[in-house]
């Protein structure tokens, strides 16, 4: 009974959407409400390649797609660099609890909001130009919001957190004794925490990658907000082609692109997180 | 060395934060201006009337989707941890799974499809609006509040339910009795979790929501791409006090 309901939610909510949405990559546009003739009609198929004609059709979706994976790269490396620092004094301190809460409470104060708080900062006129300005270190203002950092700023602002849940997690858990031990045997700190402790927290340290890398690569609000209106990423494609161009099977279909790229980071994720 | 890089890591994430608490109170109409103190802001948003609407809206989804989730998650839970090698178990797996990992972006577009799938083939649902968005979030909180209550399960005493059933009591008496107060905190954190989730949704909102029916977070990003007053300050203000304080009550009522 439980199972059957439980399967059912499943393949209504997640199966389902997923297999129209791969389908959907190989319907045809069409004018009216909604924009599309899907690929199986009560004629039987009718679907045609356009959608992924037209993907293949020069770099542009190409070069969004690789744009988005290197960025989501370089997001997830700095979550886990900075989020594997903080978790290790998270772990080693007197109450972790309190300072967890203290990592992930800038969450409530809402995803939009911390956007907005980065844009009235970063903004040309905004508050890091005027006092840079005042302390007479800059003449003109610095060109900051609408660039590849500001976005990457934002990026880490809202994805550390879930970089230093999963170490903060597995870094508490570890023995200190292994550590002590090789202290003990004359490792110097460094070499202890190269040596012993990244070891021990190599599985949590990829999953922390991972659960940033992955929505990262599919972002759509951050770079819309903060990043450069020319360099397009493939989450802004996908929405693009969906809310401006009305192309809904150019939409599904990048998408089943950029699940197929993320299948194998995906994959991997869920299987690291089994073995936990 | 340790505490330097929690110190810095805190910085970062706080400051922009903080000067959102402080700017709150400019009366300056440019958004990280000083103009003296104020609560001008504050008064702007108590009668801000679409803002409120869209602050009611989703609250009232949010709570609505935190609830299905968290029945739906316990499904799930229950099966993944209690129901060992059945047929298909690896794919139900990767499925529940999957809402954690998926690109909200292609989430959202692939939920739309449904809807308008489904529309197509039985006539419902009618329009999109709050029901979809419901039914949305609903669909990625389950994912999370099965984890928390797959690993609760996992770890409970098996003893303490063979006691139970050894004393005599019925199958939905031990779950009632034993196990539901056992795994209350799993559900509790789960709710809270899909809460949040549901009322920080920009994407998946935006694509299966209808003309009618404005999510608080789509509101604001329709807003930010006006260019935002310094309405914006005072709304995340009140949004982490209330946070901070639940809380609060929270830790002193779990106590």
């Amino acid at each position: 009974m439980i199972r059957a309901a439980a399967w059912a939610s499943l393949l209504l909510l997640v199966a389902a959407p997923l297999v129209i949405i791969v389908a959907m990559g190989f319907g045809t546009t069409a004018p009216g409400v909604p924009p599309v003739v899907p690929p199986l009609g009560a004629a039987g198929w009718q679907g045609s390649l356009e959608a992924w004609g037209l993907l293949f059709a020069d770099t542009y979706y190409l070069d969004a797609m690789l744009r988005s994976l290197r960025l989501a790269g370089i997001t997830a490396t700095l979550c886990l660099v900075l989020g594997f620092g903080m978790a290790l004094g998270i772990a080693s301190a007197r109450s972790p609890g309190l300072w967890l809460a203290l990592v992930l409470l800038p969450f409530w104060a809402g995803f939009v909001l911390r956007l907005a708080a980065w844009v009235g900062l970063l903004r040309d006129g905004g508050w890091i130009n005027a006092t840079l300005m005042q302390l007479g270190l800059i003449s003109e203002p610095w060109q900051m919001l609408y660039t590849e950092g500001a976005m990457l700023l934002g990026m880490v602002h809202a994805y550390l957190p879930l970089a230093v849940l999963p170490l903060t997690a597995t870094l508490a858990k570890r023995d200190i004794r292994l550590e002590e031990a090789a202290a003990d045997l004359g490792a110097g700190r460094w070499v202890v925490c190269f040596t012993v402790t990244l070891p021990l927290a190599a599985p949590a340290a990829a999953a922390a990658f991972l659960l940033v890398f992955i929505p990262a690569a599919g972002e759509v609000v951050i770079p819309e907000v903060l990043g450069a209106p020319d360099s397009v990423l493939i989450g802004r494609a996908i929405w693009g082609e969906f809310f401006q161009t009305r192309d809904w099977p150019a939409a599904a279909a990048l998408s089943t692109a950029l699940l197929a790229l993320l299948l194998l980071p995906i994959a991997l994720y869920q299987r690291l997180s089994v073995a936990r | 060395m340790r505490r330097v890089f929690l110190s810095l890591g805190l910085l970062f994430l706080w400051a922009p934060i903080a000067l959102m608490a402080v700017y709150a109170f400019s009366g300056s109409r440019v958004p990280f201006e000083w103009g003296g103190f104020s609560l001008r802001w504050f008064a702007a948003l108590a009668q801000n009337e679409r803002l409120l609407e869209a602050v009611w809206l989703s609250l009232r989804i949010a709570a609505a989707a935190a609830t299905l989730a968290t029945l739906l998650g316990l499904a799930l839970g229950w099966v993944l941890a209690r129901h060992g090698r059945f047929g298909g178990r690896s794919l139900f797996g990767a499925l529940a799974g999957a809402p954690l990992v998926l690109p909200e972006v292609v989430m959202g577009l692939s939920l739309l499809l449904l809807f308008v799938g489904l529309q197509a083939l039985t006539g419902w649902p009618q329009q999109r609006g709050a029901i979809t968005v419901w039914l949305a979030h609903s669909g990625l909180g389950m994912a999370y509040v099965a984890v928390l209550v797959q690993a609760r399960l996992s770890a409970l005493d098996p003893a303490l339910e063979n006691a139970a059933a050894d004393l005599g009591a019925q199958r939905f008496t031990i779950f009632r009795t034993i196990t539901l107060p056992l795994i209350r905190p799993s559900l509790v954190g789960g709710w809270l979790l899909a809460f949040t989730l549901s009322l920080d949704d920009v994407v998946l909102a935006s694509f299966v929501s209808g003309p009618g029916a404005t999510t608080l977070p789509v509101y604001l990003f329709s807003q930010l791409r006006l260019g935002m007053t310094p309405e914006a300050n005072a709304l995340a203000v009140m949004m982490l006090a209330f946070a901070g304080l639940t809380g609060l009550l929270g830790w002193r009522l779990s106590r």
